[in-house]
């Protein structure tokens, strides 16, 4: 077979072969019972990409092609191996910075080859073709965007950069938005510039997308990564369909929307569980407290007690919900909690998760994390489901849940939280909160569950308390 | 008619969202961070554009991107199945 007929008739089969790969692992993915295979199914589909994309190219030099994807492929596998459970977003928000850069390497690799080591003449759009030009610059300034805020995103979930709180520059709004204006006006300068003058003002565009990407996400808390990583995730998928433009591709186009589409969806999915805009998530700020006064902040009437009163009150309940919030994942509370929960069990008490949708720092965070430590699927409530249970239930156990257990969300219409849908864990007959100290949530607000008769606060970490609850269940 | 191929680029892209909002509209909020990690690996897809931008072996700009490009693009992709399958791993063996 010829390398024409290959090109012009194998390539663009095995191509649509692996976008039909991607739809049905995409598809899959949705679902627990087949999300495995899904995921699988996506991976096949990437190997049919790759596999097509060398034939595309027939006999070439492989040199930068296998040390380049042998280089990925151990970084790729070390970070993927020995990362923690706990530390699954950060990864994802990783993954996904890498994913935008390569897109805009790409874009910036096709201009500099027909550009500058052509020594092309004549104007950018006349050289690359009009949309390929546009494409090299949206390329550059998405994927910019995306690879920085990605990092960012990813040292925000550590803790780090003011242990993730917002970081708000005076007038941010009118720099933000001067730049990003800037960047398509410099973006359309390139398209049009003489091919000698252009090489600055991509070098000028690619500085000022990286730029942006880190001045878009500061002003943002880390509780709120999860709505950004998400959104990052949405804008790797349009850089690559850019990437598809810029190299004429259908492939990339076609995956490159669809991760496009479902990181919109799934982001829309998270700011409707917390009732906040997508546009008050990343305008920032969210929590920054804006000269509040201290009197209503204060806690008065809250009762504290250690792991042996706990464990008496534990004895004699005969219903016990647990409510994981990102305390339980800091503490990495999860084996132990699983532990607590089986100890119960074997004396006859009912034991289920209450899982809100917006508890930990990724949708499904607590599901990940329970999950690793073996707790039944079966046993993790979703919010709608157990909101009417709590009533009846003589025990709740809240690890490291805040703003999402919040009575003032339900009652106080001008809370910061108001309208968000919570768990109402206030109304069984008694609750424990165990958390390090009386600090505000995200929302950086009071929660005045902690002052309710029936609540009683057990200070210290979740995972400690735990362990110390285990071993007074046990002596009982 | 006759689309040019940035009209059916056009096309391609506009149809290909579509589906893309159609699939992901009904999730179990457990899948949320494995299809989000998932669709994150396919997002990868740009490493076909980068294998077609470091064909020579010649050490010349251009093929220096395409090779940074390249191993970027890889660590997303394999990275992001693997850890996607450890998640859904996880969710697998409990349920028997």
């Amino acid at each position: 077979m010829s390398h024409e007929v290959i090109r012009s008739t194998v390539v663009p089969i095995i191509y649509l072969v692996s976008t039909v790969f991607f739809i049905f692992g995409i598809k899959q993915l949705a679902k627990v019972k087949t999300a495995r295979r899904g995921n699988t199914l996506a991976a096949v589909g990437m190997l049919f990409a790759i596999v097509g994309s060398l034939l595309e190219l027939g006999v070439i030099d492989y040199r930068w092609i296998g040390g380049g994807m042998l280089v990925g492929t151990i970084i790729g596998a070390a970070f993927a191996i020995r990362v923690q459970m706990t530390a699954m977003p950060e990864m994802v928000a990783l993954f996904n910075g890498f994913g935008g850069l390569a897109s805009a390497l790409v874009a910036g690799s096709v201009f500099w080859e027909r550009v500058v080591e052509q020594s092309a003449t004549g104007r950018i759009h006349q050289v690359l073709g009009t949309d390929s030009a546009i494409t090299v610059m949206l390329s550059i300034l998405i994927g910019g965007i995306t690879f920085t805020g990605s990092i960012v995103a990813l040292l925000k979930l550590q803790g780090n950069l003011k242990k993730g709180q917002p970081i708000l520059l005076p007038a941010r709004h009118f720099i933000t938005l001067g730049l990003l204006a800037g960047s398509f006006v410099i973006g359309g300068f390139a398209v049009a510039a003489l091919a000698a003058d252009s090489v600055v003002l991509v070098l000028v565009l690619s500085g000022a997308a990286l730029l942006l990407g880190i001045l878009l996400t500061i002003p943002i808390g880390g509780a709120d990564m999860p709505v950004v990583v998400s959104l990052l995730n949405s804008y790797s998928g349009v850089a690559a369909s850019m990437a598809g433009f810029v190299i004429g591709n259908p492939l990339l186009i076609i995956a490159g929307a669809m991760v496009g589409a479902a990181g919109l969806i799934l982001t829309q999915i998270m700011c409707v569980a917390m009732n906040r805009s997508l546009l008050n998530v990343l305008v920032g700020g969210f929590g920054v407290a804006e000269g509040t006064g201290g009197g209503s902040d204060e806690y008065t009437n809250v009762t504290s007690c250690g792991p042996e009163e706990a464990a008496m009150i534990l004895e004699n309940a005969e219903s016990v919900i647990i409510i994981p919030g990102y305390g339980l994942a800091v503490a990495q509370a999860q084996h132990a909690v699983r532990e607590l929960a089986d100890l119960l069990k074997a004396r006859g008490t009912k034991v289920t998760y209450a899982i809100h949708p917006v508890a930990g720092r990724m949708p499904g965070h607590m599901n990940v994390l329970l999950a690793e430590a073996d707790v039944p699927y079966e046993d993790l409530l979703e919010m709608d489901v157990v909101n009417p249970e709590f009533k009846n239930t003589d025990v709740v156990i809240i690890l490291g849940a805040n703003d999402v257990v919040n009575p003032v969300a339900n009652k106080d219409p001008k809370s910061p939280i108001a309208g968000m849908p919570i768990l109402n864990a206030y109304e069984a007959r008694s609750v424990f909160v165990v958390k390090r100290s009386l600090s505000a949530g995200y929302a950086g607000i009071k929660n005045e569950l902690f002052e309710y008769d029936n609540t009683m606060m057990i200070f210290g970490d979740a995972k400690k308390v735990i362990q110390d609850l285990i071993a007074e269940v046990k002596d009982l | 008619m006759t689309l040019g191929p940035l009209l059916i680029g056009i096309y391609v892209f506009v149809l290909a969202s579509f589906v893309g909002f159609e699939m992901i509209t009904k999730v179990p909020p457990t899948l949320h961070t494995p299809l989000m990690s998932g669709a994150n690996a396919i997002s990868g897809i740009t490493i076909v554009g980068a294998i077609a931008a470091a064909t020579t072996g010649a050490p010349t700009v251009a093929n220096l991107l395409g090779a940074l490009a390249i191993v970027t693009a890889t660590i997303n992709v394999v990275g992001g199945f693997l850890v996607t399958d450890r998640m859904l791993r996880m969710f697998g063996k409990k349920k028997k």
